[in-house]
Parts: structure tokens; sequence; C-alpha cells
């Protein structure tokens, strides 16, 4: 039991993108409003998006810009990578930040184009407009 | 329902949690993902493109094709926002305000011509007249704000920022005049039309660059071809600037776009 605190709390950032996810993952699945699914989709999206920034993260490293003597074309000391952060999940994670929005964008669009044909955002009323529709 | 999807839910975390235990340690340097490509880029971005920045030389040059496809990606979901919601139908009533003294004209009519003077506006039946303490506060913070974005489009390649952060901040400033004041007021200013032609234009600047160094003899988006023409000097970070404002006028227009289209429905009216 001991082992399992000690893995927790060494882990702890990863259990709690687990959780994270998966509070976002139950409401794409269980919730019955479209916008209360978009929301649960940004949930799961942001768990991702921490669990790749808390991978570029080492121990007494400053953020990736190259500071000092470095900078600016200078050619002084050889740089040690060890003193700096993973750059690879920051840029993959800005990209994809700015795209989650653009795609939450879209998805609203489609929701307001549902609701204003009908008239609800609930999906068992969807399901029920929908059989009724094939009927007629 | 409820029960079978928080089964599958719990059994995914709970596999997800086992598998954790595997993972190497938080802010271990030792961890895979920083030992190969990472490492490259930390030792050798400055001798290949003199841009402090890592993430803007990784955005903008090891990995700039993909950037550009990225861009055109936001391009495409502004664009799909346009073509599932924009409305272009005539609306029934109008209404008319008298300017001067807050009067509301009220025309039932659709097929009359109404010819009102210039003191009448258009108006819709959702309109409420702005707060004065929001418009005045938004009136001072929004140039703030843009300044501040265009600062961190131009200081990407130096410090923390470049066009996606910077196109966002643009673009919600813009979103910030439309709340405090209306969309319409927003629209006198910023038409629709430039906006659609900024977004793609943003992605032209990013493909044009590319195709730009090609005709010039290099490879697609490789900066160093324009040493001849802008001189050796920071060659390679000012093609990345370059690239960061085509991505920086992409986002800003998109974001304007599927804005005003998804709280209007597509109407373009002053509701909201």
């Amino acid at each position: 039991m001991t082992e399992l605190f000690m893995l927790i709390a060494a882990k702890y950032n990863y259990c709690l993108y687990v959780i994270l996810m998966m509070i976002g993952l139950y409401a794409m699945i269980a919730k019955n409003n479209l916008m209360k699914k978009l929301v649960g989709m940004n949930i799961f999206q942001t768990a991702i998006i921490l669990f790749y920034v808390s991978i570029g993260f080492k121990h007494n490293a400053t953020i990736p810009i190259i500071m000092g003597d470095h900078g600016h074309g200078g050619h002084g000391a050889a740089i040690n990578a060890a003193d700096y952060m993973n750059p690879l999940p920051h840029v993959l994670m800005l990209t994809a930040i700015v795209v989650s929005v653009a795609t939450l964008g879209v998805a609203m669009a489609l929701c307001v184009k549902v609701y204003q044909r009908y008239q609800t955002l609930e999906e068992d009323e969807l399901r029920m407009r929908l059989s009724e529709k094939i009927k007629l | 329902m409820k029960l079978l999807s928080l089964i599958v839910v719990c059994l995914t975390g709970g596999l997800l949690l086992y598998g954790t235990a595997d993972l190497p340690d938080w802010g271990d340097p030792n961890a895979p993902a920083s030992l190969h490509l990472s490492n490259y880029y930390i030792e050798n971005a400055i001798r290949d493109t003199e841009v402090p920045n890592l993430v803007t030389a990784v955005l903008a040059d090891y990995r700039s094709i993909d950037t550009m496809l990225e861009t055109a990606v936001v391009f495409c979901a502004g664009l799909a926002c346009f073509l599932l919601l924009r409305d272009f139908t005539p609306k029934k009533d109008h209404h008319y305000r008298h300017v001067p003294t807050g009067v509301i004209l009220h025309v039932k009519n659709p097929d009359r011509q109404v010819i009102v003077g210039n003191e009448f506006e258009d108006m819709d039946k959702e309109w409420l007249p702005p707060d004065t303490i929001i418009k005045t506060v938004c009136r001072m913070l929004i140039p703030f704000i843009q300044i501040y974005a265009l600062y961190v489009v131009a200081h990407g390649d130096f410090s923390p920022g470049g066009g996606f952060q910077g196109g966002v901040i643009l673009g919600s400033s813009f979103i910030l005049l439309a709340i405090s004041y209306n969309l319409k007021y927003l629209l006198k200013r910023v038409s629709e039309k430039f906006l659609g032609i900024l977004s793609a234009a943003g992605v032209l600047v990013y493909m044009g660059i590319g195709l730009a160094a090609m005709v010039l003899g290099g490879n697609f988006l490789d900066y160093e071809k324009y040493a001849p023409i802008f001189g050796e000097h920071h060659i390679r970070a000012l093609g990345m600037l370059g690239v960061e404002i085509g991505v920086g006028m992409s986002v800003t227009a998109v974001m304007v776009i599927i804005y005003i289209n998804i709280v209007s429905e597509g109407k373009h009216d002053e509701g909201l």
C-alpha cells in the first residue's frame, strides 16, 4: 500500500490528467445535451494538452528561450541541453490549442444549425424528431 | 446507459492509471522524450536559425510545413463556419432608430420601400443601448490590447510569442469591441469582406513565402534563399517573422469570423 502511495505521489500530475480525461470522456458519452458534450470534449483536449506540456518539463531547467551570450547569434560556450526544457511539446500544443478553438467554432456552428432546424439540442428529443420525420 | 458509460470511463481511466506507473518521473531530464530530437533542437537551433526562442524556431523553421497546414486548418474552420451559418435572407420587419432622440420606427410591410433620412439608423428588435461604463473602459483598453497583440507577433522570435498567440489576442480585441458596443458597430469598422480576404491572405502569405523561396532556387520555405535580397543578417529570423505575420492575419480573421457568425446565427444583426 505504501508503494502505491509513493507511486501516486511521484506521478500525481499524470494521475490528475487521467482523472481530467475521465471527466471529459464521461461527459462526451453520457450527457444528453450537445453543448455539454462539447464542454466534455474541451475538457478532454485540455487533459491531453496538459499531459504533453508536462512531458516537456525538466527539473532545474528554464523555458526554451536561449539566454544571454548564446542569443542574438553569439557563439560563446556550448549550450547544455539539460538547461532548457523540451520545446517540441510546446510547439505541438501551441498549434493544437488554436486548432481546438477553431474546431470548437465549427462544432458550435453545427449546434446552431441543429437548433435552428429542430428547436432542441437534447439528444433523445432530436432522435424523436428525426424518427417522426422519417414516418412523415 | 449512464451506468454503462461510467463503467467504460472507469475502465479506460483505470488502464491509463495503471499505465502511468511505467511513465518516466515528472521532470526527469533522462526521460525518452527529452533525449533524442529535443536535444538536437536545443543545441543546434541557434547555429541553424539564429533565433533564441526555440519554440518559434521549431514552429516556423524545422516544422514549418506542419505549421502551414495548421494555418490552413484554421482557415478552413473559419470558412466552414461562414458557409454553415451565414444567412443572406432579408429580414421581414424593419426597425429604425432616430439617433438624436432615440425614437424607434417599426415598419411591418417588407415590400414597401421606406426611405429614411440620415438621422435614422437601421436596428433590430433585440437592440439594447450599450452601457456607458463598459463602453468607456473598452474604448480605453482596446488600443492597448491591439498594440500588445502586435508586439507579441513581432517579438515571436526573441521572446515568448508568435503568430498564433498574437492573432488570438488581436482577434479577441475585435470581439471585445463587438461585445461592448454591438455587432454592427464592429462590422462598420471591419467589414465581413475584409475579414474573409484577410483570413485567406494570411495563408497566402505563408505559402507565398515558401513558393518564392522555390522560385529563388531553394527548397520550399528555405529562408536562406532570401539572403541576396534582404542581406545575410538574421535572414532566417526575418523569414520566420514573415511567416508569423501570415499566421497572425489568418488567426485574427478566423476568430472574428467564427464569433460574428455564431453569436448572430449568421444574420449579422445587433443582438448580443
